[in-house]
């Protein structure tokens, strides 16, 4: 459970924590058995890390413009796209270009981060990540897009230099 | 459709939320777009190295938090019973 919280509240991890185990305290009663422990646990850890962002002041973001994609009038992209998925793919699983993509999620702004982990890590549907959040599936589904599109020009800047 | 416009939608069709009638003009710009498809495939992939650097970082969870927890449950319910 720490290291879920941490992903998302590296600075307050404890406290979270805490907090979790207190909702799991709390709720026990509704674990119907149906559903893994550890999966219960989980779920639990990630709302607990979401509520506490929620809570959180808003702390003015860098802007996400720099890392979306540019595209002429004509609505054709502005600069030649290369294809370095088959050199990801190669790579994915080695300690160093985890650490790397690891660095990379760090680098995107708080609030899109969190939902890039929400969906993409902790397989949260849009609407669970709105509710624990208190935003719109709209502003959900808007951040999650972005944040791909930023972390996908993060990721180029490692791999479109890479040959295999 | 444009590039812009497929990329501003394309999480709408990568996760399968477009309708059919809608999709097929990405299938057709996509055929026909080398750019487009590098782009679709670097986004895929960043999805992908995404669940591969977390993936196994954690999480098992205790043997003695399950049971204490179970326990718990177990406690509560019986009280629930009894009052």
């Amino acid at each position: 459970m720490l290291t879920v919280i941490r992903r998302f509240c590296p600075n307050d991890a404890d406290d979270v924590l805490q907090d979790a185990f207190l909702s799991a305290f709390r709720n026990i009663g509704q674990f119907d058995g149906a559903a893994k422990l550890g999966t219960w646990l989980h779920t639990i850890a990630v709302n607990a890390a979401l509520q506490k962002l929620r809570r959180a002041k808003a702390r003015p973001e860098r802007s996400l413009e720099d890392l979306l994609p540019k595209f002429v009038e004509n609505g054709h992209h502005a600069a030649d796209v290369s294809d370095w998925s088959p050199t990801a793919a190669a790579v994915a699983e080695r300690e160093e270009t985890r650490r790397q993509v690891r660095a990379a999620i760090d680098k995107l702004p708080e609030s899109y981060r969190i939902v890039l982990l929400a969906r993409d890590i902790e397989g949260m549907d849009t609407e669970q990540t709105a509710t624990a959040l208190g935003v719109s599936v709209a502003v959900v589904k808007t951040r999650l897009h972005r944040a791909r599109q930023a972390l996908r020009s993060v990721l180029h800047t490692i791999f479109a230099g890479e040959v295999l | 459709m444009t590039c812009r416009e497929l990329v501003d939608f394309l999480a709408d069709y990568v996760d399968g939320n477009l309708p059919a009638d809608v999709r097929v003009h990405f299938d057709r710009h996509l055929k026909a777009c080398p750019p487009c498809i590098a782009f679709l495939n670097t986004y895929n992939s960043g999805t992908k190295l995404l669940q591969a650097a977390f993936q196994d970082e954690c999480c098992q969870v205790p043997e003695g938090l399950v049971e204490a927890i179970l326990a718990a449950r177990k406690s509560s319910a019986t009280t629930d019973h009894v009052s």
